[in-house]
Formats: C-alpha cells, sequence, structure tokens
C-alpha cells in the first residue's frame, strides 16, 4: 500500500541525506519526496511516499524515528487526510489540439499559466491520481515536459504535526 | 571566563568529559589539536600504528569499562581508516566519539589535498554526525556526542572538525555545559507497565520456557538483574554471541551459546520452547537460521530499547520497549506479585519435565559435559586451547577475539561468568579487531589478564599493533590458534565446495612469529606438542608484564561444530561433526 509519511526535521546541513540514506540503505522506495522549511526557521518538513506492506512501513518509520534529526513524523494515510500535489505540464498545442486542451485543463480545474504559438503550459494541483488521470487523458505525443512538485499533506480536523 | 580556542576546546571538553584515554593518529588537519593535547597534557594520547586499530582499541576500552572511546584522526586517509572501526562499533551499538580533522571550511568540496566527506562516508555507520561550523560550538557538540554515544542504543557518534576552526589564535569563551537539549532524542526510560504484566503472565504460564539474551543486556547493564530473575524462576537461559557473561556460564541454568554455531541444548530449547524471553537481543540471522522455520511453537516477548530492533525479523507477540535493566527490575517484580498471588505458579512440574529434556540434550551432545572433539589424534585440538587459557586465568581474564573458528573456540569453550569479558566483533566480523581491542583493554585494567584469541590470518590485520604495546605498555597475552589457513573460510569449503580451498591457504608465506616478537621486543613461544601447551600457557601469564605471542601448531583439519545447517534449515537442524547431524 502507498504510505504519506510526513517529517519534521532539524533544519540542519546533512539531514536530508540521512533521511534519503536511509532509505537506500535499507532497500526502501521513495516514490516522491519533497521538503522545505515551516514557520520554525529551525524544522523543516519533508513529505514522502512510499508503499509497502504494514510490517515494511513500521520498520520504516522506526528507523526514521531513529534519526536524530527527525524530531516528528506521521502516517498521514492512518487518518483522514488531505493530499496535494503540484504538476506543472507543457503540451504541443496547435490548431485544434488547442481547444481540445483548454476543455481538458477546465474539466480538471487546472490553469494554463503561459501560452505560446505552440505550446501551453498547464498547472494542475491535486491528489496524484488526479494528476495522473490528467496525463492519461491528454494525447501522449503532445506532452513535452512534465514537472511534479512530490506529494504534499496535511491531516484533517484539530490533529497537526507540531512541535 | 575562560578564553580558549578551538584546538584547546576540544581538547578541554574531552578532560571535562572525563575521558581516560585518546587512541588517535595525527596529521596535517588535526595538529592544532594535537598542539593543544601537548600543552595540556592531562589526558593521555595513545599513537596506534594505524587510524583503523585507534577505533578498535577504543572500541575494546568501551566494551570492558561501559565508557564511551574516544578516537581522534586526521582527515582523508586518517578519516577513511577509521572507518572499518566505527563500523564495527556501529554494527554491535558501542559507544564511542571519533573526533576527525577536515580541510579547512573554505576548502570544504573543492578537492582539497587530504579531504574526504567524513560526514558523508561515514552516514550509514553511524548513530550521528557533526560538522563544525563555528569553533563556538565545539562545547555544546562533544557535550551532545557523548550523551547520543553512550545513552539509549548506544553507538558511536563522529565529529568533523575544519581545521581553521581549530585555529589556535582566534579565542573565544569556554563553558562547558551541565546540560543539553536534544528535542529529537528521547530514549524511552521505562518499559510498559500493561506490557510488562502481560509478559509476565505469558512466562509464568509457561511450559517450556526459554530466556534468550544478547549484547544489549550487557550494554545496559542488566547481567545482575538478568540472573536474579532467571534463578527467581529456575527457568534455561541462553546467550548470543555477544551476550556472553551477561548470565553466569558456570550456573547450571545456563545452556551455553546459541545460534550457527550454538550448543545443541541451546538451539533445542529454542526450538521446542512455549515462551522466549528475549532481552536486549536482535534475532540476528546467525542465531535463528532460517526465519520462516524459527521457533515454531513459542510466543515471544522482546525487551529492547531500540524499537526498530523489535519486530523486525521475527515478530514479537509482546513487544517492549526500554532500557533492559529498569525493565529486568520491573519483571521480577511483577514475576514475584504475581506468585505471592498464585503459588502454583510457574507450573514445576512441566519445568521439571522440560529440564529433564534439556539435561539429556545436554549430556549427549554438551560441549562441556563431555569432549566432542577427538582427544587421540595426539595434534593439539584448538578447543584444548581455550581450555588452557580457561584454566590459566581462572576464568578470569579478559579475552578479546578476532574473526574465525578461533572466535568460536574461543566463544564456546571460555566460560565467562562475568559480563564485559569477552569481547569480540560480532555484528561486522571484523578480522584485526583482537590485538587492538585488547591494547584498549589492558590500558583500562592494567591490572587485569587480558588475552587475544586469534588466528595467523587476523593478527597479521593489525599486527602493527605490537609496536603500540611496547610504547605504552600493554602485555596482553595473544593466543594464536595457528592453523595455517584461514580456517573458517577453509571449512566452508570443506562443506560446500569439495574441498577447493581457493586462497584461503598462505603457502610458505608465514612469517616466524616467535622471531617476530623478538623483533618488536615482546616474548614469542611456539608450543608445537600437546604436552607443552599446559607449561607454555603458564608461562605466558606468569610473564606479567611482558608481552607474550603464543603460537600454538593445532590441528589444520579441525572445524567448528555444532554448525546450523543452511540454508532452509531451522534452530535445531545443525551439524554436529563432519560424520554427524541432528
Ligand atoms: C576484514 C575481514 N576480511 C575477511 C573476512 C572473512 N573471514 C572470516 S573468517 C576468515 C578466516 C580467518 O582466518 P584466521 O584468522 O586464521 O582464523 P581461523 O578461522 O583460521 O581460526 C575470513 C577470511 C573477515 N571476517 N574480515
Ligand atoms: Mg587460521
Amino acid at each position: 500500500m502507498r504510505h504519506i509519511i510526513s517529517v519534521l526535521l532539524e533544519n540542519e546541513p546533512g539531514a536530508l541525506s540521512r533521511v534519503v540514506g536511509l532509505f537506500s540503505q535499507r532497500g526502501y522506495n521513495i516514490e516522491t519526496l519533497n521538503v522545505a522549511p515551516t514557520e520554525d526557521s529551525t524544522l523543516s518538513r519533508l513529505t514522502l511516499t512510499t508503499l509497502g506492506d504494514d510490517q515494511k512501513i513500521e520498520q520504516i518509520t522506526k528507523h526514521l524515528n531513529r534519526l536524530i534529526d527527525v524530531v516528528k513524523l506521521v502516517d498521514l494515510t492512518e487518518g483522514a487526510h488531505i493530499e496535494r500535489e503540484l504538476m506543472m505540464v507543457k503540451v504541443r498545442a496547435t490548431g485544434a489540439q488547442r481547444a481540445e486542451i483548454k476543455r481538458c485543463t477546465d474539466i480538471f480545474r487546472g490553469q494554463i499559466v503561459d501560452v505560446g504559438p505552440t505550446v501551453y503550459t498547464i498547472q494542475i494541483a491535486g491528489p496524484s491520481d488526479k494528476l495522473d488521470a490528467f496525463l492519461d487523458s491528454i494525447d501522449d505525443t503532445a506532452i513535452m515536459e512534465v514537472v511534479r512538485s512530490g506529494v504534499s499533506g496535511i491531516a484533517r480536523g484539530e490533529k497537526v504535526l507540531s512541535l | 571566563m575562560e578564553m580558549l580556542s578551538g584546538g584547546e576546546m576540544v581538547v578541554r571538553a574531552l578532560e571535562d568529559e572525563g575521558v581516560e584515554f585518546i587512541f588517535g593518529y595525527p596529521g596535517g588537519s588535526v595538529l592544532h589539536i594535537y598542539d593543544a593535547l601537548f600543552k595540556s597534557n592531562k589526558v593521555p594520547h595513545i599513537l596506534v600504528r594505524h587510524e583503523q586499530a585507534a577505533t578498535h582499541a577504543a572500541d575494546g576500552y568501551a566494551r570492558a569499562t561501559g565508557k564511551p572511546g574516544v578516537v581522534l584522526v586526521t582527515s582523508g586517509p586518517g578519516a577513511t581508516n577509521a572507518i572499518t572501526g566505527i563500523a564495527t562499533a556501529y554494527m554491535d551499538s558501542i559507544p564511542m566519539v571519533v573526533i576527525s580533522g577536515q580541510v579547512q571550511s573554505h576548502l570544504i568540496g573543492g578537492d582539497a589535498f587530504q579531504e574526504t566527506d567524513m560526514v558523508g562516508i561515514s552516514r550509514p555507520i553511524v548513530k550521528h554526525s557533526y560538522l563544525i561550523k563555528d569553533p563556538r560550538e565545539i562545547p555544546e557538540t562533544i557535550k551532545k556526542a557523548f550523551y547520543l554515544a553512550a545513552s539509549g542504543r548506544p553507538g558511536p557518534v563522529v565529529i568533523d572538525i575544519p581545521k581553521d576552526i581549530t585555529n589556535p589564535t582566534d579565542k573565544y569563551e569556554y563553558v562547558y555545559p551541565d546540560t543539553m537539549k536534544l528535542r529529537s532524542y528521547t530514549p524511552a526510560t521505562r518499559g510498559h507497565s500493561g506490557q510488562i504484566k502481560k509478559a509476565m503472565q505469558l512466562l509464568l504460564s509457561a511450559q517450556r520456557p526459554v530466556i534468550y539474551t544478547g549484547g544489549g543486556v550487557i550494554l545496559g547493564n542488566g547481567s545482575e538483574l538478568l540472573t536474579e530473575l532467571a534463578q527467581e524462576l529456575n527457568y534455561p537461559v541462553t546467550n548470543t554471541l555477544m551476550g556472553l557473561g551477561a548470565y553466569p556460564a558456570t550456573d547450571k541454568q545456563f545452556l551455553g551459546m546459541l545460534g550457527m554455531h550454538g550448543f545443541v541444548e541451546a538451539n533445542n530449547a529454542m526450538h521446542h520452547s512455549d515462551v522466549i524471553l528475549a532481552v536486549g537481543a536482535r534475532f540476528d540471522d546467525r542465531v535463528t537460521n532460517t526465519i520462516s522455520k524459527f521457533c515454531p511453537t513459542a510466543k515471544i516477548i522482546h525487551v529492547d530499547i531500540d524499537p526498530a530492533s523489535i519486530s523486525k525479523t521475527v515478530t514479537a507477540d509482546i513487544p517492549i520497549v526500554g532500557p533492559v535493566d529498569v525493565v529486568l527490575k520491573d519483571m521480577l517484580a511483577q514475576v514475584r506479585d504475581l506468585r505471592a498471588a498464585d503459588k502454583s505458579l510457574p507450573d514445576t512440574e512441566a519445568l521439571d519435565s522440560w529440564w529433564k529434556q534439556i539435561n539429556e540434550w545436554r549430556d549427549e551432545h554438551g560441549l562441556w559435559t563431555a569432549p566432542r572433539y577427538d582427544t587421540e589424534s595426539g595434534l593439539i585440538k584448538p578447543q584444548q586451547v581455550i581450555e588452557s587459557l580457561y584454566r590459566a586465568t581462572n576464568g578470569e581474564a579478559y579475552v578479546t577475539s578476532d574473526v574465525g573458528q578461533h572466535q568460536m573456540f574461543a566463544a564456546q569453550f571460555y566460560k565467562f561468568d562475568k559480563p564485559r569479558r569477552w569481547i569480540n566483533s560480532g555484528g561486522l566480523g571484523t578480522m584485526g579487531f583482537g590485538l587492538p581491542a585488547a591494547m584498549g583493554v589492558k590500558m583500562a585494567f592494567p591490572d587485569s589478564d587480558v588475552a587475544c584469541v586469534t588466528g595467523e590470518g587476523s593478527i597479521q590485520m593489525n599486527i602493527q599493533e605490537l609496536s603500540t604495546c611496547s610504547q605504552y605498555g600493554a602485555p596482553v597475552k595473544i593466543i594464536n590458534l595457528n592453523n595455517g589457513y584461514l580456517g573458517m573460510v577453509k571449512q566452508w569449503q570443506d562443506m560446500q565446495y569439495a574441498g577447493r580451498y581457493s586462497s584461503s591457504v598462505y603457502e610458505e608465506s608465514l612469517p616466524d612469529f616467535v622471531k617476530l616478537m623478538e623483533a618488536y621486543g615482546h616474548v614469542g613461544i611456539r608450543v608445537e606438542k600437546l604436552e607443552d601447551l599446559e607449561d607454555a600457557m603458564d608461562e605466558a601469564f606468569k610473564l606479567k608484564d611482558r608481552l607474550v605471542f603464543l603460537d600454538v601448531y593445532v590441528d589444520r583439519h579441525e572445524h567448528v561444530y555444532p554448525m546450523q545447517i543452511a540454508p532452509n534449515g531451522s534452530m535445531r537442524d545443525m551439524y554436529l561433526s563432519k560424520t554427524e547431524r541432528t
């Protein structure tokens, strides 16, 4: 099963490499990864998605917790949560395709954020499967470049990941 | 307020931390620190002959004393030479602080002379590491490093210090902090009382219990409580290779070591048990044999300070995270309460028949109930050498070892009654560990007998330390089980490769160890006949102030037995000799 693990990390040099190193060292996969500072400048928030059965995920969270730089973590998929990923797609858009792509973008509530005579750059945010669905819905050969941010997530309701 | 340079701060912080020895080797990037050491001259520095030996010596010191070992090395090759020793300490959870020099801050990343990314290279084999960015960070970082190294599940911590940070002309206020804060590090201080109660109910209901303990009991100073608990219950106890000495080997409840070269009674008892109390052990593959066949009827209680060790390979029925001493104490109290409430616990009838079964295994196969090796061959059997060592030292010595057959014979035949006496590289299996580790132990306990059981292969991996032993007076006894082979490799080649000794032989290239000892100013004694063994052994220990190397020519073709059958074997599937199996 796919899990979204969100980590509060000391904002120290080398902290990220310890997390990434742990995954390669122990043979775990990272599907997506994103990391950025938080409102507290001493902390970064790192979110990663990984695949594994319960036992593997338990090992991953235990080993992450063992890292001295990891202050706190949560497996967001254990409860109700909101997941978002940002994607930008550059597509070849000429002739009749232009209208078609525009329509598709609207259906997925994306925005065209840059326009050229033969290209569109589309921005879409949402859960990863929605982004996948968008890519499936447009002609493969039109896609010139895809950039995805990796998943971010937050728990629903009162629950927070903070100190 | 005292003003110190970065280099002086390093030295002063080590003094304030109560460090007894620094094991190290100088070089460009640590010269400021070495100069500060020279001037202060309070903590003795042991100049090894290779940085790997510094880490093993610090490691041996740490295992014997329980205090963190301290290593100081220069950047680049000094740092990389230390890596094997850091990995060795990491695998066995040994507290160690390694200070490595680094090139000047502004040169980092530019492939400067003797630059290597020490924090990067050591990352997978340290508990934590620091790169110092400002001299003012030094006192607190050192304080944190010692705390991290020794607390929770211990391990090595690296502090990488660029040369400019230790510049003698830049002075800063020095205060060694009494406390420090580490918001992200909170090792458990107690086991969950509900879990402990459940665990003790299960343990007391057992018909065929076994207590299986590892290095964690030694590291966590839980030996006495373990012994008390086991004796309160009259339950059998087995120790891992790392756990020997946690329970007195000469006590009748002790089943010997378990695992790949474990005792039949220990491996059988595990296999047939209905409840296993595992304490400070990690169900290593050298213990469990094939995981899917591991102890099919057992319920497992697993106590460890490190949650990541629990249910890693074998799922625990009752996991308990906490320091072993505190948990064992709570367990003991719980057991006494439960027994006071129900006098019929545990089921003594069941226990009697369990002991009867165990004693049958022991009588038939135990390594200590009768010699299981050939006593008629006229050759010196390696097992006999360890028995002789045990006798000559009254079982009281600190025994370090290298890696190979000799290590297994030492583990099987030296009966350790006390913790911290058996010092070997169990997790990483590092040949070359034994001599420098013995050196570190001898520094800590100059009045105790310290023996290094080694092989002619392993000893040559750090033999240069004979010189360090001369310089600092470390009269350890080296017991070389000279079989003229990389014996453990040969054993596998005998068993699995039809005796094709691919690179496990030295032809005629072995040195004359007796002459070599003389060259270093030590004593070498060659023993070729069984009848000379006892006298030579006694002689070695009589020469209190000399390093003695006993070069014992043992049976070249002996194998270590029992040996678990792999792949696909369970714990109880073992070869008992070259011709028999269970
Ligand atoms: C540094 C290192 N290299 C290789 C090995 C693999 N190895 C394990 S035991 C062994 C043979 C050791 O020979 P010796 O020291 O003579 O001991 P013996 O088995 O003969 O008693 C080897 C090569 C190891 N454990 N460590
Ligand atoms: Mg050998």
